[in-house]
């Protein structure tokens, strides 16, 4: 049978199961909603245009927080390949420090920034900013000696090297530096909205919660999740796999 | 002479620090246009030689005098090709033989450079492929497209044609040959096959091992193409294979007792 067609029949069952254990009342809808009630919670929030509100807040959040998490990454992770005294300090900070979850740096962001938009964007940077570091790393690590050498033969050295030769062939780390950051951002996104302020797809999910609206949780939960799938899956991955191709690293 | 290399010594130090002697007392003088072929064992220290004339690799002592000054760090004078095609792989075809003529000529100008030297090498119609897209014969003669797109007195070659298949070598065989009559270029070919050297070279260097030094000098009065000459061709190898066999003998008996060492 066709994968697509098992994940078909897989969710409707789910759904159709869902939905009939709820008329049947096997559970009351304040535990869990029936999936009809989801989808209403969706449209009515569509439609007054609240979710699109947080849909963009949340979006230009994550904007700006990748980016500048790529941004500081990339940098840091140059600096970390080529000096070795920077490695071996700084390196060993970051090795730590990307063992935190950068939600908990959050009451120390709104002591700094205050109970802002500041305050989540700083906890997305960092959520995003390690991972590509060490990613940046050993991208410029791992380049074959080979290249550097060929170019060096045809008249290349220093900043022109690095630009035509050392970034371009650490391409498929910074992918795969980019994929993890994306991910690590979107989760310390909506770890940060929860907390704080709206409009946010996090934000009005607590919103939703403490005004015991579960078809909205619900649903906001989905399009959180549906969200992290399309970029990852159809996004990411297929530019990862393009980039693996072409760079000669899989057949 | 064109290429002079003055009593080249060079010294690595292994893991517990100790110096080992790869090359020892090299001293050899290329003539402008000459096509010298550097034979020897696998191991004998071909590559750091090569790597010393292109610049990539210092001596421990002595000097490399190409057409008059002094080798220190690599240049465009020296084109070199390796034994993996060592292109970019983020680059075209186009791309990658246009790589070293980005800072001195036009765009336009540099991809008709480019062009001219990869009908050279039969390649005009792969222009837009990604070396991945390329066998490893087609990568290789991409490589000395890119090698002589800047155009170099000299072209180093380091067993360029190792890695192929024996009918794609034969046929890369003849059109080097070719390259070599219409360009004029000096050639320092890198080699551990004997017949290959014969097949190609005004002149072998025979390379003895532990450590790296010159055994013999041998000139190649044939003329071109050669392969009506097998007969001379398998003299040649004949006397060269005398040479060797010490050699080759040195490092195989080597082997074995690293082998039963470990
Ligand atoms: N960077 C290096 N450090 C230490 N030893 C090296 C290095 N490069 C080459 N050697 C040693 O020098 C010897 C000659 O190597 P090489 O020039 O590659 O030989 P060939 O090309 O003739 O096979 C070998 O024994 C090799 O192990
Ligand atoms: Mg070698």
């Amino acid at each position: 049978m066709h994968p697509t067609l098992k994940r078909i029949i897989f969710f409707t069952s789910i759904i159709a199961f869902w939905e009939i254990g709820s008329r049947l009342e096997l559970w009351m809808p304040i535990i869990l909603p029936s999936p009809t009630m989801v989808l209403n919670a969706l449209v009515t929030g569509f439609e007054d245009k609240t979710l699109i509100y947080d849909l963009v807040a949340s979006f230009k959040r994550l904007a700006i927080g990748l980016a500048l998490s790529l941004l500081i990454g990339s940098a840091l992770g140059v600096l970390l390949a080529k000096s070795k005294s920077a490695d071996e300090t700084i390196g060993t900070v970051i090795l730590a420090l990307q063992a935190v979850p950068s939600i908990v740096w959050l009451p120390l962001a709104i002591m700094w920034f205050g109970m802002n938009e500041t305050s989540v964007i700083f906890v997305v940077v960092l959520g995003g900013t390690f991972v590509m570091t060490l990613n940046m790393r050993s991208g410029i690590k791992n380049v074959h000696p080979l290249y550097i050498k060929a170019a060096q033969t045809m008249g290349s050295k220093g900043w022109d090297l690095f630009v035509r030769v050392i970034f371009p062939a650490s391409i498929p780390h910074v992918v795969t530096g980019a994929r993890l950051a994306w991910a690590f951002c979107w989760r310390a996104l909506m770890a940060g909205e929860l907390l704080s302020t709206g409009p946010g797809l996090g934000y009005t999910l607590r919103f939703a919660s403490d005004f015991g609206d579960m078809a909205l949780v619900i649903g906001v939960m989905i399009i959180i999740g549906v969200i992290g799938y399309i970029v990852d899956q159809l996004i990411f991955q297929r530019v990862e796999k393009t980039v693996l191709k072409r760079w000669g690293l899989e057949s | 002479m064109f290429i002079e290399i003055n009593d080249i010594q060079k010294q690595f130090l292994d893991k517990d620090n100790k110096a080992i002697n790869v090359l020892t007392n090299i001293d050899l003088k290329v003539e402008k246009g000459e096509f010298v072929s550097i034979l020897g064992p696998s191991g004998c220290g071909k590559s750091t030689l090569l790597s010393i004339v292109a610049g990539l690799t210092k001596a421990t002592s002595g000097e490399i005098i190409v057409n008059q000054s002094k080798v220190t760090k690599p240049g465009k004078d020296r084109g070199m090709v390796f034994q993996q095609a060592a292109l970019f792989p983020w680059l075209n075809v186009l791309e990658n033989v246009t790589f070293p003529l980005k800072k001195e000529m036009s765009k336009k100008e540099a991809e008709n450079q480019a062009k001219k030297y990869l009908q050279m090498v039969q390649l005009s119609n792969y222009l837009h492929h990604y070396p991945h897209e390329l066998s490893g014969g087609m990568q290789q003669r991409v490589a000395i497209a890119r090698a002589l797109a800047m155009n170099p007195d000299t072209l180093l070659m380091d067993e360029p044609f190792g890695a192929l298949d024996e009918q794609t070598r034969s046929r890369l065989h003849g059109q080097l040959e070719t390259i070599w009559t219409e360009t004029k270029k000096t050639i320092l070919f890198v080699t551990h096959s004997i017949s290959e050297s014969i097949k190609l070279s005004d002149r072998i260097i025979v390379m003895g091992t532990k450590p790296g030094t010159i055994l013999q000098d041998i000139k190649v009065d044939l003329p071109r193409p050669r392969e009506q000459y097998k007969k001379e061709m398998l003299e040649i190898e004949e006397h060269i294979m005398g040479y060797l066999k010490k050699e080759i003998d040195k490092v195989v008996s080597e082997e074995l007792a690293n082998a039963s060492n470990t």
